[in-house]
């Protein structure tokens, strides 16, 4: 085991992994995080917290990461580029770690100019592949990047992001093999609504052999209304949503798209499930968390293991 | 050549407006190019804060003078006889040469006429495009010629980032990703391996003022030390 955490524990156990997510509130009311918290509650092996999510400033992802482990559950602590550079990101990183933080994503983060403070300087001192090598340095070396001694090293799970469906798709997989040599221990990846993509790319990563290197978990976030899918369709940068999901959601009662939504998600679930290469799943249930125990429960993914 | 672009005439009077004697320095090299600061321009903006000036009645008189440039002493020293006649020095130079000229006259506030924007290339007449930081550590070689510093908005060394969108930048449509650019070269020359190597975080030398004096060449101070 690298890491104590649980997370690593359910991967390396051999169980299907499903991790959720939860985004800071834009104030200071520890009741909005641990109310969110609640409903995650034993549906999940670990919660992303997301760090300054679309570049907008809200609670820091190391703060709501402590929230969650009062309230007795694993964070998957997000960290940017954008907004430290690499002093700030290794003193959080030791200072999470002492409050009980295991496992860590490491992301380049939205550009600043679609947040909330467009004319901020963007740090990006090092960028999301640098950093996944500078916390595997912290935890299999001991040592800062700078190469000075750490006491007592930070032993942590260490995640990252994959885009499957940004192009040009012939590198997708290659970043992947080069987050694995980086030193990567598992990928989320973006949210998936093109799955014959998705299987593409996940059958060159295990035709390199990379899927017996890292445990990847597939992204899914249910559609909540036909707005978003169009929204997402249109507007999100790097997001594939295909014209039949879009249709799907028309095909049915308005008052019953939300529920066509998760019945997607589960069915994508149900075959990700028995894809080889697939290790589990990530669902970003976004501002919709009180629906994870329905989505858990549809998807069959309840009891979580307790290791 | 470095860019810059000439600031708002609102801006311009309110950093003039308690002077009444004042010299407009134009330079003849990378601002005169790209039409920020030349000859032609300083005489324009003269003539329009000395209309402006008029109609507030508070009358200015704004002298002229463009020099090759004024990153260079050499130059610079034109100037040296006539600069005490007047109150203040609006220079049109990029940033280094308002400084510069700062430097030479401490006794006179300079003013800058232009915003400096960077280190650009010719698209057309009038169209300049940044491609360089000066960042002191260039990859170019492993990039395919594109700089990750520059084109990137993220300045990522190991893109591109999830955010690529269709050969675009996630912050514009009309931006190209550099990433993608990188990755389209690179592959027609077969040089891909190229970008499979991971880049290490860098080790930043724009974090300091720097002096560069090239192999054979002292500091003036340190020649007549010696």
């Amino acid at each position: 085991m690298k890491s104590d955490s649980n997370l690593e524990k359910v991967l390396t156990g051999g169980h299907f992994a499903f991790t959720g997510e939860l985004g800071p509130p834009r104030g200071t009311d520890a009741k909005e995080v641990i109310e969110k918290a609640a409903h995650l509650k034993g549906m999940v092996d670990a919660v992303n917290i997301t760090d300054n999510q679309t570049a907008v400033v809200r609670m820091s992802s190391w703060a709501a990461s402590l929230l969650l482990i009062q309230e007795g559950l694993e964070p998957n602590f997000q960290m940017v580029c954008r907004d430290r550079n690499r002093l700030a990101m290794q003193s959080d990183i030791l200072g999470a770690y002492a409050h009980g933080v295991r496992n860590m994503l490491c992301l380049s983060g939205d550009h600043q100019q679609f947040g909330d403070h467009p004319t901020a300087q963007g740090v990006f001192d090092i960028d999301s592949m640098q950093l996944i090598s500078m916390v595997k340095t912290m935890r299999d070396e001991g040592k800062f990047l700078s190469g000075t001694e750490i006491e007592g090293p930070p032993k942590l799970f260490i995640g990252a992001a994959a885009n499957p469906f940004a192009q040009p798709y012939e590198w997708r997989v290659h970043r992947l093999a080069k987050k694995i040599n980086a030193g990567v221990d598992f990928i989320q990846t973006q949210c998936i609504y093109n799955m014959e993509r998705f299987r593409e790319w996940i059958k060159q990563a295990n035709d390199m052999g990379l899927t017996e290197k890292v445990y990847i978990l597939a992204g899914v976030t249910p559609m909540k209304s036909l707005g978003m899918a169009r929204y997402m369709k249109a507007k999100v940068p790097g997001m594939d949503v295909p014209d039949e999901i879009i249709k799907r959601l028309q095909g049915v009662d308005k008052k019953e798209v939300a529920q066509e939504g998760i019945k997607i998600a589960c069915e994508q679930i149900e075959e990700f499930k028995e894809m080889k290469g697939v290790a589990g799943v990530h669902l970003m249930a976004i501002e919709w968390e009180h629906k994870v125990p329905e989505i858990a429960e549809k998807a069959g993914v309840l009891p979580r293991p307790t290791i | 050549m470095i860019v810059a672009k000439r600031k708002p005439l609102e801006e311009l009077k309110n950093q003039l407006k308690d002077y009444k004697k004042v010299l407009n320095v134009g330079c003849g090299t990378c601002v005169a190019v790209c039409l920020a600061g030349g000859e032609k321009e300083v005489a324009v903006l003269n003539a329009e804060l000395d209309m402006a000036r008029k109609m507030d009645n508070n009358p200015i008189e704004i002298d002229a003078v463009t020099l090759e440039r004024q990153c260079d002493r050499e130059y610079l020293a034109e100037l040296d006889a006539i600069a005490k006649n007047y109150e203040a020095i609006l220079s049109m130079a990029c940033g280094v040469g308002v400084q510069f000229l700062a430097e030479r006259f401490p006794e006179i506030p300079v003013f800058p006429a232009v915003d400096t924007s960077g280190l650009a290339v010719n698209q057309d007449v009038g169209w300049y495009e940044e491609r360089c930081r000066s960042c002191e550590s260039c990859v170019l070689g492993q990039t395919g010629g594109i700089c990750p510093v520059t084109m990137c908005a993220k300045g990522l060394y190991n893109g591109p980032c999830g955010g690529t969108n269709q050969g675009s930048c996630e912050i514009h449509m009309d931006q190209p990703c550099a990433w993608y650019m990188i990755y389209e070269r690179l592959e027609k020359q077969g040089r891909l391996d190229c970008i499979h190597e991971f880049i290490p975080a860098q080790d930043w030398k724009n974090q300091v003022p720097r002096t560069l004096v090239q192999p054979g060449y002292k500091k003036v101070e340190e020649t007549e030390a010696s």
